[in-house]
């Protein structure tokens, strides 16, 4: 049977643990600390959500009162970025609805149910191809690319692949299940391949092509 | 191993979560195959170059601009 000594020494605890005791504690500096730590993240994940950067600002600072608010509701069962995230993707999602008012706006959004079928695109991409476009012309490719995504695509390949969060933590966020995540976060894969392989195929990615003009 | 038996596993592939015996056999697929070859590469960069490159960037002076209204009401709240 494992000593309680010998657990804690297999469990570093995270170091936001200790800014979050100190925060509860009434230390106000120590939440400053977490802010500035994940303010750009949840700035990010607001604007692929809300694809508007004044309710991306809104979204952020709404995320981090909320999350300052409840912290006593913080379980500390998973990671204090997974609950931050989870309460920023939710006012993501709440402001697209003000934004569509009446219209209902969910992660299973535009999700089609098709699986399993093989992409048929054999073309290669050129060699480091986004050497071919200059920064900003990169950017507006990459942000056309992954706004043409279905919402529900979208959201689960930003967490996933962008932000780095786990399959589970992932699916714990969007409250979906590990299935679920999985089949998405391949066809939000394949179908950005697809849609970059316009830019960046051997053959096609010519510089100036105009694109953002 | 047949293209969409390769394409089930290609997300564990490219998070490096198979088994040996399963990478061998995906590697032999990838041998043999071209077209998924071509997918498992231009699949792999895709993310490498979401990863890569900050598209929502948070410009320093609207940072900092956030950051004090943040924690301004945090404070109010308190």
């Amino acid at each position: 049977m494992p000593t309680i000594q010998s657990i804690a020494g297999e469990l570093e605890p995270h170091p936001d643990v200790a800014l979050i005791a100190r925060v509860r504690g009434g230390d106000i500096s120590a939440y400053d600390t977490l802010v500035r730590k994940y303010e750009r993240q949840l700035f990010r994940i607001a604007q692929h959500i809300t694809q508007n950067r004044e309710d991306a600002e809104d979204v952020m600072q709404d995320a981090f009162l909320k999350a300052y608010e409840k912290l006593d509701q913080f379980q500390g069962n998973s990671k204090f970025y997974t609950w931050l995230v989870r309460i920023a993707v939710n006012e993501s999602l709440m402001r697209l609805r003000k934004r569509r008012t009446g219209k209902m706006v969910s992660i299973d959004e535009d999700i089609e149910t098709e699986e399993g079928s093989v992409p048929r695109d054999l073309a290669d991409w050129a060699p480091d191809p986004e050497q071919n476009y200059n920064q900003a012309e990169l950017g507006e490719i990459l942000r056309k690319t992954i706004q043409g995504l279905p919402q529900g695509f979208r959201i689960v390949f930003v967490l996933r692949d962008v932000e780095g969060l786990s399959t589970e933590e992932t699916a714990e966020t969007l409250g979906l299940s590990i299935p679920a995540v999985k089949s998405r976060l391949l066809r939000a894969r394949l179908q950005l391949r697809e849609r970059l392989s316009r830019y960046f195929h051997r053959t096609k990615a010519v510089k100036n092509t105009g694109v953002g003009k | 191993m047949t293209c969409k038996e390769f394409l089930a596993l290609l997300d564990d592939m490219i998070d490096d979560s198979v088994t040996a015996e399963a990478r061998a056999e995906l590697d032999a697929h990838l041998g043999r195959c071209a077209h998924c070859e071509v997918i498992f590469n231009t699949t792999r960069k895709t993310i490498e170059i979401y990863r890569s490159h900050e598209i929502y960037e948070l410009p320093a002076t609207l940072r900092d601009r956030l950051h004090a209204a943040i924690m301004a009401r945090c404070k109010k709240a308190c």
